[in-house]
């Protein structure tokens, strides 16, 4: 792929803390590699503010492979950027032509409060977690693998719903701010596998009190969530997370 | 919302089916047979308040969830979405109910009051009378104004259902991959048809097809 530089106008959601009002601050930035990815665009951005004695952007990033899902930015109207299934740590700064500007914001949502510029605090997954999301028995040592016979396809599809990262581009991108997604991706995930089944009436029934509690929205099932994902949770995991929650609140 | 939506939708079967007698051309005779016996038939009129208390039911859960889902979000985004990752009408079901609410208090006035607290004049059908309808649907659908309201309603409709149909059975939870490809194929063409035909009619009367 061919390499390029560019200049780029970078609009950047500033916010001091959680009190605060923000705004968007314009900045301008030199000499961009093609071969960077948008979290090290972002780190040149902060070593120059940094030079030039002023406070550096703070957004959040740890394994910037793809894989921990705290990359949160609502880039030029899409969380994680433009590309399909990619999370912002794998945006490469290809995605961009010289000149452009680029608008970066920070989830929204009353559920995900900012913390400071594009940090959001994303806790209330955490505790939508402990409310149902495992297996209450301690299941011991890895035992011999075809102990318990797993069915190809429920393996294949609970490993699929088991690739959610936590990361809440799917709230990001509700208009209800709804958590069906990531919630339906753990409930599926548990449900389909032998350890977790017993427990899925009680997982599903806590895990969406909690959701309510956190002050996500409802689902209407517009399908934004689906369609940026970046582990391309299906939207098929909410169906089963409906009829476990129709099922266990029948059966109660 | 998904069960109600349901039963809403079951009634536009029904009322599809029996408007579809005006095109039977024959004078409107089979048309008002039908109606007569929807009108007077007693099981129906329970039926009647059974979608009344449906309707009600919708419109409220609908707005209440539009309030509460708006609220999710105190601030939005300086680019949205949009487009992006969604079906306008998929979002903005809340305004085409609004519309649609609308166009039915229109539509009730039309001919749901007329025919339940007024005398209609009456028919002659095989030696029975009953209330000529029919004359009412031919006189109300002159003015052209109207015939592009009920237009404009059964577009709402149309995308109100492009969406509801199929979301109201992932409510319900109908699962997986290949069921919901069966729900959104049968969603889409019921959408379309049945808005289609709906539109047809005050067109047809308008243009004089059928008299
Ligand atoms: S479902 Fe997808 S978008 Fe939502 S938290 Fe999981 S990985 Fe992120
Ligand atoms: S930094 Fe871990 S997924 Fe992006």
């Amino acid at each position: 792929m061919e390499h390029y530089k560019m200049n780029l106008t970078l609009r950047i959601w500033r916010q001091k803390n959680s009190e605060t009002k923000g705004r968007f601050e314009t900045y301008k930035i030199e000499d961009i590699s093609s071969e960077m990815s948008f979290l090290e665009m972002m780190d040149v951005l902060n070593e120059k503010l940094i030079r030039e004695g002023q406070e550096p952007v703070a957004f959040d990033h740890d394994c910037r492979e793809g894989i921990c899902g705290t990359c949160s930015m609502f880039i030029n109207g899409r969380p994680h950027g433009p590309w399909h299934a990619n999370t912002t740590c794998q945006l490469h700064m290809r995605a961009y032509q010289d000149g452009d500007t680029i608008t970066v914001e920070p989830w929204r949502a009353n559920a995900f409060p900012v913390l400071k510029d594009l940090i959001v605090d994303r806790s209330a997954f955490d505790r939508i977690i402990q409310a149902g999301g495992y297996i209450s028995v301690n299941t011991g040592n890895a035992v011999e693998a075809n102990s318990i016979l797993v069915p190809k396809d429920q393996a294949d599809s609970s490993f699929a719903a088991a690739a959610c990262i936590g990361c809440g581009a799917c709230v990001a991108a509700c208009k209800n701010s709804s958590a069906m997604l990531f919630v339906s991706a753990k409930v599926s995930h548990l449900a389909l596998l032998p350890q977790g089944y017993p427990e899925r009436k009680t997982r599903a029934l806590n895990m969406i009190a909690q959701m309510d509690k956190e002050g996500f929205g409802s689902c209407t099932n517009t399908q934004a969530c689906e369609s940026v994902c970046p582990k391309e949770i299906s939207m098929t995991n909410i169906a089963k997370l409906n009829s476990e929650f129709i099922l266990a609140g029948l059966s109660d | 919302m998904s069960l109600t939506g349901i039963f809403l939708i079951s009634f536009l079967v029904v009322h599809v089916g029996i408007n579809a007698c005006i095109w039977a051309n024959d004078g409107g005779g089979m048309f008002n047979l039908a109606s007569h016996f929807m009108a007077t038939t007693v099981v129906i009129r329970i039926v009647e308040v059974g979608l009344f208390a449906g309707l009600v039911l919708h419109i409220v859960q609908g707005l209440v969830l539009e309030v509460q889902n708006r609220s999710r979000r105190k601030t939005g985004y300086a680019v949205s979405l949009g487009n992006k990752g969604s079906k306008w009408y998929s979002r903005s079901m809340g305004l085409l109910g609004t519309l649609l609410l609308f166009f039915l208090i229109m539509h009730l006035s039309h001919f749901w009051v007329p025919s339940r607290f007024t005398e209609l004049p009456s028919t002659e059908i095989n030696g029975k009378e009953v209330a000529n309808q029919y004359a009412e649907i031919l006189r109300v659908f002159q003015n052209p104004v109207v015939v592009v309201l009920y237009v404009l309603g059964c577009i709402s409709l149309m995308y109100h259902l492009l969406h509801g149909f199929q979301s109201a059975f992932r409510t319900l939870g109908v699962p997986n991959g290949k069921y919901i490809s069966l729900i959104k194929g049968v969603g889409f063409g019921f959408a379309i048809i049945v808005s289609l035909a709906f539109a047809m009619m005050p067109v047809s009367v308008y243009l004089g097809w059928v008299s």
